[in-house]
């Protein structure tokens, strides 16, 4: 009798431990899969500047130090071994300086007219769009992974096998705009 | 809180589910009851009858509804390159597969989903959608749509005319029965339990219709829960429900059958009964306001 007690008691943890453990897995592997979207999202923006800053060169040759500023940021933005945070911040920078530059465009009519600078122009816009979803969408994944971590009892669990707490991604209140386009 | 509304909504549904489940099963008893004072046979068929219509509703595509509608395919970035845009950013939020997208050749600004999972989701709006309103307030109307296409709407209020469809069925049989054998044989049936069951076959796709029609109205509410939390802008979608309904000209091309789908009442009824199949307007932005 008190044998069956015990076989059914470590049986009912066993599968307590390997359904937290998968959850956790999975949770882990949703975050990762968020922050996937970002980067494809930040990999279209840097591979669009080159373009934008072709096209606006033609038109606005004053404006060199802008665009040479934006092309920086640009290249930052690659760095292999900045942190998530730290690539996020600099995408934020780079969110700025493109918002100067196609605020620079209205004193140039000519450009502003041009198909292939509205349509960067706009791609631009959605691609930043895009990248502020994926944040949320990543945040909001981080939250529940980091829940998961904490609670009862897959927190045991994830203790036993080393799974770390993410971090969120903040970014300074200024930055929250996306690029408001008006036609 | 949209976090409460959301789950608050969930709920509900579960519980209108499971009511329309009941009337499945007691109209079937009722109709072999009113032929030979058996109950159970008839629930079992009810059931068979159902599931069946079910999945054959399930089945039919996404590419009914659009046709339905006379709504033109969007393929590229290229082409509405807002539209485009916008949907594929809420689909990365939503975290659901990007959805097709429609564009519906109307002066009235609206727009529905469809698409019986995520995967075959499909969103479409009205060219007037797109020229009146703001971009904030268009992106405000995608999210609602995308909303309930990530929530299972579509499956669910699919399920729900299913069933509505199912029950007209079974009473029309039922009908029949007590029309052909009314009279005769009826020594082994308790002559109350016969008039309930007889109101029940009668009166059962009434309700069922109002409860449909709840449902549809309750999945509203959610989808703008839904919506701000994708957006995290309430204020946007308040304003573009008010820009929509302020707007008095019904879409022409909507049918009564997809109205249930659009954004707001595409047939722009006025007063708000049991019969609507969207929430008062008034009543959606107060909600919206107040989150």
């Amino acid at each position: 009798m008190i044998g069956i007690v015990i076989i059914g008691i470590v049986t009912g943890i066993a599968l307590v431990w390997i359904t937290s453990y998968n959850s956790l897995v999975k949770h882990r592997n949703w975050a990762e899969e968020s922050w996937a979207q970002i980067d494809v999202q930040l990999k279209r923006r840097y591979d669009l500047i080159p373009n934008l800053v072709e096209t606006v060169k033609g038109y606005a040759k004053h404006e060199q130090e802008t665009l040479t500023k934006v092309i920086e940021a640009r290249n930052v933005i690659a760095e292999p071994n900045a942190t998530r945070n730290e690539r996020v911040e600099q995408d934020a920078e780079l969110s700025g300086l493109l918002r100067q530059l196609f605020a620079l465009s209205e004193s140039y009519p000519d450009l502003k007219a041009n198909q292939n600078f509205l349509q960067l122009q706009e791609e631009l816009a959605g691609t930043e769009n895009k990248i502020s979803y994926a944040r949320q969408a990543y945040n909001s994944m981080v939250m529940r992974y980091n829940t998961k971590i904490e609670s009862f009892p897959s927190n045991i669990v994830a203790n036993m096998h080393s799974f770390l707490r993410n971090d969120m991604l903040d970014i300074p209140d200024e930055e929250k705009e996306p690029v408001q386009v008006r036609f | 809180m949209f976090y409460t509304q959301i789950s608050r909504n969930k709920r509900n549904t579960v519980f209108l589910v499971l009511a329309f489940v009941i009337i499945v099963l007691l109209i079937g008893a009722a109709i072999t009851y009113i032929r030979t004072g058996d109950y159970l046979s008839g629930a079992l068929f009810a059931a068979v009858i159902a599931t069946f219509y079910t999945i054959f509703m399930i089945s039919t595509s996404t590419n009914v509804v659009m046709r339905m509608n006379h709504a033109r395919e969007i393929t590229s970035s290229k082409d509405q390159a807002f539209l485009w845009h916008t949907v594929e950013g809420l689909s990365i939020a939503a975290r659901i597969p990007m959805p097709r997208i429609f564009i519906i050749e109307d002066e009235s600004p609206n727009a529905f989903a469809t698409g019986i999972s995520p995967k075959s989701g499909a969103v479409a709006v009205t060219t007037g959608l797109m020229k009146r309103l703001s971009r904030e307030e268009i992106e405000g109307v995608l999210a609602h749509e995308i909303a309930h296409v990530r929530n299972y709407d579509i499956r669910l209020s699919t399920i729900a005319v299913a069933l509505v469809s199912a029950i007209a069925i079974l009473s029309d049989i039922g009908m029949r029965f007590f029309i052909f054998s009314g009279g005769r044989n009826n020594n082994n049936k308790h002559p109350l339990i016969l008039v309930l069951a007889l109101v029940l076959v009668l009166l059962a796709p009434l309700v069922a219709i109002i409860m449909q029609l709840a449902i549809s109205r309750n999945r509203e509410y959610l989808a703008d829960a839904s919506a701000v939390e994708l957006t995290r802008n309430p204020e946007a979608l308040a304003s573009a429900l008010e820009n929509i309904t302020g707007n008095s000209s019904p879409v022409e091309e909507a049918s009564s059958s997809t109205a249930s789908l659009y954004f707001a009442d595409p047939l722009k009824k006025k007063a708000a009964t049991l019969f609507s199949t969207h929430p008062r307007p008034e009543e959606r932005v107060r909600r919206l306001r107040a989150m």
